[in-house]
């Protein structure tokens, strides 16, 4: 089988672009076994390498498992098996030029075009450096001379001039036409990515210059796009975090021997525990605290995870959010208004409550004291208390009794901490003398967090 | 390892190439977009059961029923709920009829009866069984395998990589026609990873706005060319929007319909205003999409 392989897809040159294709996708954490790696060749071999879409699709199909790792594919896909080698033919368009037949192509939404356009403006517009080897291609200095955002009102134009649109979805042809140069923008990206590539080797850009899929994005790093695209997320992660635990809850349900009532009862059978008791379940649903530091280092963490515990708050008797920076305020209200409106919630949060005294910067012990003060009756023994924050006081008392009195108060304390392992301690972290007290667990990205959430959370 | 690689004889492939697949699926009605129709073509040369994920209402049954009803073959399905058990999903003893038997033949020795009471006749073959005993083609459609519990994955193991099952008083059953399989999931739990990679996987998504405009034109014939685009395009808005609950196929072509229904033949705001609703399913995100709209009060 293997020689026939070899004949109809041009032998181990395909194959070894096929592994390190395999080899980028796992250092990204696509979990990919040899028997999928063989599927895909034999998937190569099906479909042929005379169509590329065929072929990426056919990749995806027998090397994927899971819908949210389809972006980063694609991005490797465009390293390994690019569209096409080296600068494209023919002189270097200038830039008014470019941007003359880019307002067209906009205008027509034509995305192939779109695609050949962004290749020349690679080519003509993002080169650097002169000397061969210390040179490369830049997809920001692309965009920056070609300034494809300006081209807005023209596109819009354009299209009127031509009679499409008209009547009601006219007034969405704005976003429309932003859409479109957020595909051109992907576009020059991916363009630079692989002429880059062609210089330094395919490997280190494959591992350096993608980004890794949204769940992998470290919370305290993240920008406000990865931001957006992680708060899209929150619903469907909240919904596997439900049926996990309701089935949690089920298996609860069943329960465990009571040792002491069934021996009871074997009494009256002569000491032969005939029927066994189960333990009572009592049905009480758990009730949630959170404390969330939303200081601007951590804002991304904390409003994720609030989303997240609001989305599931319905398998909670009561879930009450507190939110600090150096004061405390509790903002359960602004949460359940603001689930409409994820991306403003922040801001809300910071403009309508009570979080800051006479500075800007977070003071763990003061507002562990205040919710000690204002709110301990809070805290009772059904109570789970999470915490979040990197547990950087600015060099303020920790007030470690104050949170060692919550622990004692509480069923479960734990504390998500956005930041690694390795930099807890470090400078004005009190981290290590707040794990004394209570459970403190790294929280560095979303994957790690529904993981701890569907651990942690009471049944 | 696995089980080596074994490609079905060339006259059980029910498609030649990727064109085909999707000039056929269209021909039942089903416009397949180019990912589809490779990976169903995948799914077809290489004999891997196809897990099918995506948002309701983007055509993940529709899309099974449509390879059977291109192939000419069956379609059994197994509709997966919470609870559902071997006994639901493989086969059962027909306990009655065997009770009958017993209490029938009454003359006969234990031995007689055991043999005849556990034969074909008493066994009452569920959707698994079904798919992978006899000859004609079938296609085997295991529905919202997420709402299954872990246990029934167990099962489906087995079957999907070997297609066989064992029954301990008949001996094992092995297909001598492997079905087309396609699991559907809604994500609503994460399937096991021994599951996944058994499968090819293919994530439909919303079609792009040409391809929604074709499916709107082919199953709401009546509406004008013009207003499906404009249909179309305002979907594509909502879908840009982050809404709780973006619209999906189902629901342009239900807001197509009511249009038809309601004789508009050009969209203005009082018309989508009253008709928001069959869009969009929660009261935030009609709210919401009214104000990205510019639709005054609603």
């Amino acid at each position: 089988m293997t020689g026939k392989a070899d004949d109809m897809t041009g032998g181990t040159d395909v194959a070894s672009r096929l592994t390190g294709f395999v080899a980028a996708l796992r250092d990204h954490g696509v979990r990919i076994g040899t028997g999928e790696t063989v599927d895909a060749a034999e998937a190569v071999r099906v479909l042929g390498l005379a169509d590329r879409e065929l072929l990426r699709e056919g990749l995806a199909a027998t090397l994927l498992h899971t819908t949210g790792q389809r972006q980063l594919f694609d991005a490797v896909f465009g390293l390994y098996f690019p569209q096409g080698v080296g600068a494209p033919g023919g002189d270097a368009a200038g830039r008014e030029e470019l941007r003359e037949r880019l307002a067209e192509a906009l205008a027509a939404d034509d995305s192939a075009l779109m695609g050949r356009l962004a290749i020349e403006a690679v080519d003509g517009l993002g080169g650097y450096g002169g000397a061969p080897g210390a040179g490369g291609w830049s997809s920001y200095q692309t965009l920056e001379r070609l300034r494809p955002q300006t081209l807005l009102a023209r596109v819009r134009d354009d299209v009127r001039a031509r009679g499409g649109g008209g009547g009601f979805a006219e007034r969405l042809l704005d976003d429309e036409i932003r859409r479109r140069i957020e595909v051109f923008r992907g576009q020059v990206a991916a363009e630079a990515r692989r002429r880059v590539a062609e210089r330094r080797g395919r490997d280190e850009i494959a591992r350096r210059a993608v980004a890794p899929s949204a769940d992998r994005v470290d919370f305290l790093y993240a920008g406000r796009e990865r931001l957006a695209e992680l708060r899209r997320t929150v619903q469907p992660l909240a919904r596997t975090l439900a049926t996990r635990l309701a089935a949690r809850r089920r298996r609860a349900a069943r329960g465990t021997i009571d040792l002491r009532r069934t021996l009871r009862g074997s009494l009256s059978t002569g000491g032969v525990p005939v029927r066994p008791v189960l333990r009572r379940r009592r049905p009480a649903r758990p009730e949630l605290v959170l404390l969330c530091d939303v200081s601007g280092s951590v804002a991304g963490f904390s409003d994720f995870t609030m989303l997240l515990v609001q989305a599931l708050h319905d398998q909670f008797s009561k879930v009450r959010v507190f939110g600090f920076v150096n004061r405390l305020d509790e903002v359960t209200g602004l949460l359940v208004h603001g689930a409409a409106d994820a991306a403003g919630l922040g801001a809300r949060i910071r403009a309508e409550a009570r979080l800051t005294g006479w500075h800007d910067s977070s003071d763990y012990g003061t507002a562990l004291g205040e919710f000690t003060e204002r709110y301990g009756a809070a805290v009772g023994p059904r109570t789970t208390v999470f915490v979040l924050g990197d547990a950087r006081t600015n060099m303020a008392d920790p007030n470690l009794p104050a949170l060692r009195w919550i622990a004692g108060q509480a069923r479960h304390v734990h504390w998500l901490n956005p930041e690694p392992r390795a930099l807890w301690g470090t400078g004005d972290s009190a981290a290590p003398e707040y794990a004394e007290l209570v459970a403190m667990h790294e929280c560095r990205n979303a994957r790690q967090l529904g993981a701890l959430v569907g651990r942690l959370l009471p049944v | 390892m696995a089980a080596p690689f074994r490609p079905r004889p060339p006259e059980a492939h029910l498609f030649t190439s990727v064109d085909d697949v999707s000039a056929r699926l269209a021909e039942t009605g089903y416009l397949a977009s180019p990912a589809v129709a490779t990976t169903v073509f995948l799914a077809d040369r290489l004999g891997k059961p196809l897990l099918v994920e995506g948002p309701a209402g983007v055509g993940k049954t529709e899309l099974a029923k449509a390879v059977a009803e291109v192939a000419g073959a069956r379609l059994v399905r197994l509709q997966c709920y919470e609870g559902v058990d071997e006994a639901r999903a493989l086969y059962e003893w027909n306990h009655a009829k065997q009770l009958l038997r017993i209490s029938a033949g009454r003359d006969e020795t234990w031995d007689e009866t055991r043999h005849d009471i556990f034969s074909e006749e008493f066994l009452l073959p569920r959707p698994l069984l079904t798919a992978i005993r006899g000859d004609d083609p079938k296609v085997l459609l295991i529905d919202e395998t997420d709402k299954a519990d872990v246990e029934v994955e167990g099962l489906l193991l087995e079957v999907l990589s070997d297609f066989q099952v064992t029954v301990p008083e008949l001996g094992t059953v092995t297909a001598t026609r492997r079905p087309f399989v396609v699991l559907t999931s809604n994500a609503g739990r994460e399937l096991s990873e021994a599951l996944r990679r058994r499968c090819l996987f293919l994530h439909i998504g919303f079609p792009d706005e040409e391809l929604e405009r074709r499916i709107v034109r082919l199953k709401v014939p009546g509406l004008e060319e013009a207003l499906a685009a404009s249909v179309v395009r305002v979907v594509g808005a909502l879908r840009a929007m982050d809404l709780r609950k973006a619209p999906s196929v189902a629901e342009t072509v239900d807001w197509a319909r009511t249009l038809l229904a309601l004789g508009a033949d050009t969209l203005d705001e009082a018309v989508v205003r009253d008709t928001l609703g069959v869009l969009l399913k929660h009261q935030d995100d009609v709210l919401k999409a009214a104000a990205k709209l510019d639709l005054s009060s609603v």
